[in-house]
């Protein structure tokens, strides 16, 4: 069996002392991370990129990757205890889980929620060790028009998922795309929109962006909500699901698990949707709905599970095409090519230790994570009470040097300053950053790959629907977007967005 | 006529703005044709798109009623970018001892919450913190005193 054999090469790679730690670390700062409201992973993992440059190529995508699926566990315990989604993908399993609180149950929900998150963990692990190379072999065949409508349809998708208006949406897309240009044309040499700036021509660095849009903006978005916060942190007494309640759980999970792992696939989603996708199906065929929102144990299974296999399963576009389907994968793209690896296909054939490496990691990560989530629940109890006042400045002061250190520049500080301006003006109108961030990171790539297929086809646009992966890719944006305009769909997607 | 959505209204204007002055300066780029695309050519289609969709949205937001655009939170926006700002002013002339601080006290002025002593604690603390990880650890060439008070 070659899967043995690579999930051997895999653990030989990830159980050495070096890796193990970083994977510990990793997971480690995703929890704190997902525990303290108004710090996500895409801020953080911006922040700690510097920090990676000095580690050998696979401890830095493990320890990065720990970060990524461990907030998505560390989110449900702020969910739960003080009904605040430490994560955006936490927030259906505020619905619940604090109402679980409440009824004195918050040690049970809390293990649920573990519990739920490992089976997922390790199910998501499999299904991306087994389609991940196949995927991949696929992905070899792939010409430059494929790619072009490979990534017309992840920003498609990333719009059709986007909060608030879709006509914003895909404003946002178009503006990402235009800023991800800046820089010198790889092709002609020519300085595009670099305003005779020395420090542009080599583009905008996305973690600037990511820091300011993600880092920054939010902090100020914090900030006006100061007011409002209250904390009370429900108290946890027995943690050990009872034989009714293990009955309950076991459909979520498996059902969470399911959606979780397929939406996770589609770009622009990441875990969000798959928790709300999976907590309203569980609403609709539960024998106990008229409990949920009260308090209903499959309420926290379902959406948590959910969260934590669409959290694994969104490295297959990364891994296999080198497209990322959200602005964390986007991040970690941009750690492999500073690393001097080239995201895409050829990966996991090239670097067989790296990719089974990081595979091995998720599924030893998702062990220490239930380790470290349940005896240490005290410890993170504790974290939630750190107050924002004196963790929004040490934010700021992470994301100034650690910007600054990527060039050695002051310019990248400003840059960034100037995004979470920008940032917080389109929070305010109601334009969701995420489409934009994945843009911004997609632009150079579609603008080469157009390039390409045109000069192929002598300037025949038709290549892009004759070639029959082009076509299929292109249709599924199509009937993405017309899905959308569909009224039913369209309140659906209103509904399940809605924060 | 007046404007029933405030939200597509600006969010319009912002995106004719960037269209338009991408557009503009991408002008003297070279166009090309479809076959050999010039620097210009992706640039001016997503510039004209752009500006398409920002139209829409102006005219959309004379026609349907929308949420009104909340409060700006100026003073937060306002620390929180400046102390930034600030912090890439002064980092290389007076050093992260004082940079640090200096960030985190106007930062923290936007909190409600604000208290001179724990944020100046903080201050200490992180500068204590970064000067070990990012300057010691990481080798990141900044100066820990820097020349204006004679470091």
């Amino acid at each position: 069996m070659e899967l043995i054999a690579n999930l051997g090469l895999g653990l030989s790679t990830a159980i050495t002392p070096l890796n193990l730690l970083y994977c510990l670390g990793g997971v480690f700062l995703g929890t704190l991370i997902g525990v303290l409201p108004g710090l996500g992973p895409t801020a953080t993992i911006a922040m700690l990129l510097p920090i990676t440059f000095v580690l050998p190529p696979v401890s830095a995508l493990i320890m990065l990757a720990g970060i990524y699926y461990g907030s998505q566990y560390g989110g449900s315990t702020t969910s739960i205890l003080v009904n605040l989604p430490g994560e955006a993908a936490s927030v259906v399993t505020t619905l619940d889980g604090y109402q679980m609180a409440r009824k004195g149950r918050a040690g049970v929900a809390l293990a649920t929620a573990a519990i739920g998150s490992f089976f997922a963990g390790t199910v998501a692990t499999l299904l991306l060790a087994l389609f991940a190379p196949p995927l991949a072999e696929v992905a070899l065949k792939f010409g430059p028009a494929d790619y072009f409508s490979l990534m017309v349809l992840g920003l498609v998708a990333s719009i059709v998922l986007a909060q608030g208006s879709l006509l914003h949406a895909i404003g946002m897309v178009l503006l990402g795309l235009l800023l991800g240009l800046v820089g010198t044309d790889v092709m002609s040499g020519a300085q595009r929109f670099t305003f005779e700036i020395p420090e542009l021509a080599d583009g905008i660095g996305f973690v600037v962006v990511a820091m300011g849009m993600f880092g920054l903006a939010e902090i100020i978005r914090n900030l006006e909500e100061e007011g409002e916060r209250s904390v009370v942190i429900a108290k946890i007494t027995n943690l050990m699901p009872t034989k009714e309640d293990w009955k309950r759980i076991i459909g979520p999970i498996l059902r969470g698990t399911l959606i979780g792992s397929a939406v996770g696939i589609l770009p622009g989603s990441g875990s969000i949707l798959g928790a709300f996708a999976a907590y309203s199906i569980e609403k609709k065929i539960s024998k106990n709905s008229a409990e949920f929102g009260k308090g209903a144990i499959e309420g926290v299974a379902a959406p948590e599970s959910a969260n934590n296999a669409g959290a694994q399963t969104s490295f297959i576009p990364m891994l296999t095409l080198g497209i990322p389907s959200n602005p964390v994968m986007a991040l970690m793209i941009g750690a492999m090519i500073i690393q001097g690896i080239q995201p895409g296909p050829s990966v996991i054939k090239e670097q067989p230790a790296l990719f089974w490496g990081i595979i091995v990691s998720m599924w030893i990560g998702n062990l220490f994570l239930i380790i470290l989530n349940l005896p240490l629940i005290g410890l993170w109890v504790r974290l939630i009470m750190v107050p924002y006042q004196l963790l929004y400045p040490a934010i700021l002061v992470f994301c100034s040097i650690g910007v600054f250190s990527l060039n050695n520049r002051e310019f990248d500080i400003y840059l960034m300053g100037l995004f979470g301006l920008l940032g917080y003006v389109f929070s305010k109108l109601g334009c969701e950053p995420a489409p934009m961030l994945l843009a911004f990171i997609l632009g150079p790539l579609m603008e080469k790959y157009l390039r390409r297929a045109m000069l192929i086809s002598r300037g025949d646009p038709m290549v892009f629907i004759t070639r029959p992966i082009s076509a299929t890719l292109l249709l599924l944006a199509v009937l993405a977007m017309c899905a959308v305009l569909i009224p039913a769909f369209h309140k659906t997607r209103q509904e399940a967005l809605r924060e | 006529m007046s404007i029933k959505s405030p939200k597509d209204f600006w969010t319009g204007l912002i995106y004719v703005a960037f269209g338009l002055s991408a557009i503009l300066i991408a002008r003297d780029y070279g166009l090309g044709t479809a076959f050999k695309m010039g620097p210009a050519y992706f640039p001016a289609l997503l510039g004209g798109l752009l500006g398409l969709v920002g139209m829409i949205s102006i005219a959309r937001s004379f026609l349907k009623p929308g949420t009104p655009i909340g409060r700006f939170a100026l003073k937060g926006l306002l620390l929180v970018v400046g102390s930034t700002l600030v912090f890439g002013v002064i980092v290389r002339g007076a050093g992260l001892v004082i940079a640090i601080p200096v960030l985190v006290m106007i930062s923290a002025y936007a909190s409600i919450h604000f208290r001179w002593l724990p944020s100046l604690a903080l201050g200490i603390g992180l500068a204590i913190f970064c000067i070990l990880v990012f300057l010691k650890g990481l080798g990141v060439p900044l100066p820990v005193l820097g020349p204006w008070f004679g470091g």
